[in-house]
């Protein structure tokens, strides 16, 4: 019984996805499957069938209430490319919604994948969830296996600290990880930097409660405006930089690539800037 | 006569399969403590246990061109002394042997279980990542420690050419190994909300394998991944199985309840391969041989009920 309502589930929201692309978008987002087995999944657990289902309530959030605004998608260059961008809001709604942007407003669509932190597989229905809808774990060997087969991957270098950042850290970047920098030198991949500015004020956390976090094994536990996590419809911008291309060693001392890392950190960080400059209010 | 392959652990569900494949072509000396049952006749057996100084008779006797060593078992019921005695004495005494009998070729069958389910594993581990499996099931770190003796024989002796095949699940409609008996439940376990990627290997492929290692020149430490990767849910669909779903904190002291009454025949530490992901990378053993899976991934999930 319980699958029977699951399936119909499904449909009912594929259906959904549907109506909202419209045709044309539909048949391109069609165009998407990758290496797929008789059983509807490729070999890193991803389903086109899932994600076009569960896809819908993000395409709605995506236009309807965080109302999304994007600059610069055409600047993704075609084949591996690494997304890099700024990461906060307590829940990865930011990295929702640069998926959900890939897929419908990027021509071609492209379904990107992001790579999820260690602790995301030991949680029962988010790992299943994650790992069909594209979203793999970070390990060094998982990206550089996706970026050798030509993919897009989505990665916050903020990682942690980024995402629950407390409210007075607004739109200040992170210490970011080189990782990823070892990565593109390693697979000669381009990065292109995103700024996401509303992201950052839709969960405002006032403290950090170690202890709760500690009892439930999850890495943070913020106490937020709403008590629990919850994004507020603020309004999203999402701003895409000019692809940057760096060339050495990927196994160069950290102080080399902390220079290379700086350069893209500065370019979000300008990036975050001037978006928050232009815009007039929070919420609109 | 000319030269003989001696195959330990012949008489189990896989060597059984190897030795038909083979024993057209080659000339085979079987090892093991069980009978042969079905034992075609160009088949010679010898059955002794691995750890007795008769072993070293077979290769004294006839001239061996190689050793496919599978004597290897896995029983949770045994006691440990007893597993680890028969896997790394006996495996002690094989590599001996081929040392000593200046045997050109060992294949030795492992696992890809050594690397060990985690939730931090990487979607397709290579052959060179660390063999875990012992950090959250202690009483398999035998299994990996004939691994490890296999590749330290491989360093110690060049001369040797020594190939380790890490396969992974290993099903078949005879086989009676975890894997298969898990699967062929009727109402399985399973976690709720897991459903980790799985790969499965048919017994016949998992042979053929074996042959193909045969092959001169062929050395070094291979994975060897059957039709491919389905999700857990996937195969029950395909078998028609009615899992019943457990939360997985409930599922382990439960599990380990039963076991220990013997109500139940697996170990709580199984159940991280029904929760977590242990997929491999086979493409190396694909590019250095011929050898393809001649099962689909359908033919090998059906092959669980003799289908």
């Amino acid at each position: 019984m319980f699958d029977r309502a699951a399936s119909a589930l499904k449909k009912g929201l594929k259906a959904w996805t549907e109506s909202m692309v419209g045709d044309e978008l539909e048949q391109k987002l069609k165009g998407l499957e990758r290496s797929q087995n008789e059983y509807g999944v490729d070999p890193f657990g991803f389903s086109l069938e899932y994600a076009l289902s569960a896809i819908a309530p993000m395409i709605w959030v995506y236009r309807h209430y965080h109302r999304v605004e994007v600059h610069g998608i055409e600047k993704v260059p075609k084949g591996r490319v690494l997304l890099v961008s700024n990461h906060s809001g307590q829940l990865p709604m930011d990295g929702a919604m640069i998926g959900v942007a890939m897929l419908v407003e990027a021509d071609p669509p492209r379904a990107i994948r992001s790579m999820v932190e260690k602790w995301v597989p030991t949680l029962p229905y988010v790992s299943t969830f994650m790992a069909r809808v594209g979203q793999i774990v970070g390990t060094p060997e998982n990206c550089r296996r996706l970026l050798e087969s030509g993919e897009a991957i989505l990665v916050f270098p903020e990682g942690m600290s980024g995402i629950s950042k407390l409210w007075p850290q607004r739109y200040q970047l992170q210490g970011f990880g080189l990782g990823f920098m070892r990565l593109a030198l390693e697979t000669n991949t381009p990065i292109v930097p995103i700024a996401v500015v509303g992201a950052e004020e839709q969960s405002p956390a006032l403290v950090n409660v170690k202890p709760v976090a500690k009892l439930l094994g999850f890495p943070v536990a913020p106490l937020t405006v709403t008590g629990v996590p919850f994004p507020l419809p603020t309004k999203y911008r999402i701003y895409f930089g000019d692809p940057l291309f760096f060339t050495g060693r990927e196994d160069d001392e950290d102080a080399e690539l902390e220079k290379k890392v700086k350069v893209v950190k500065a370019s979000i960080q300008q990036m975050l800037d001037s978006g928050l400059k232009e815009r007039k209010h929070v919420f609109w | 006569m000319k030269p003989a392959v001696v195959v330990t652990g012949i008489s189990g569900n896989l060597g059984r399969t190897l030795a038909k494949q083979l024993h057209q072509t080659e000339n085979i000396l079987g090892v093991d403590r069980r009978p042969f049952v079905g034992r075609p006749k160009d088949i010679e057996m010898f059955q002794i246990d691995l750890r007795k100084k008769k072993l070293e008779d077979v290769f004294r006797r006839y001239a061996v061109k190689a050793v496919i060593h599978m004597g290897i078992l896995h029983d949770p019921r045994m006691s440990s002394e007893d597993h680890h005695s028969f896997n790394v004495v006996g495996t002690t005494r094989v590599l001996d042997c081929v040392a000593k009998y200046n045997v050109k070729k060992l294949v030795v069958l492992s696992s890809a279980d050594v690397y060990g389910p985690s939730p931090d594993n990487s979607n397709f581990l290579t052959e060179d990542s660390p063999l875990m499996a012992a950090a959250r099931f202690p009483s398999v770190r035998d299994l990996i420690e004939v691994d490890m003796l296999a590749h330290s024989f491989f360093w110690r002796h060049p001369q040797v050419e020594t190939v380790v095949l890490r396969p992974v699940h290993i099903v078949g409609p005879t086989i009676k190994n975890a894997p298969s008996n898990y699967l062929r439940n009727k109402r399985p376990w399973r976690l709720s909300g897991f459903d980790p990627m799985v790969q499965i290997l048919h017994v016949e492929d998992c042979a053929r394998a074996m042959v193909a290692a045969l092959k001169p020149g062929l050395k070094g430490v291979y994975n060897v991944v059957g039709p491919g990767e389905v999700p857990l849910s996937a195969i029950f669909q395909e078998l028609g199985s009615q899992p019943r779903s457990i939360p997985h904190p409930l599922a382990r002291p439960l599990l380990s309840t039963l076991f220990r009454y013997r109500l139940a025949s697996f170990p709580p530490e199984e159940l991280d391969h029904i929760q977590f992901l242990c997929a491999v990378d086979g493409s190396r053993w694909v590019k250095e041989t011929e050898w393809k899976p001649s099962h689909s991934m359908r033919e090998t999930i059906r092959a669980v009920l003799g289908e």
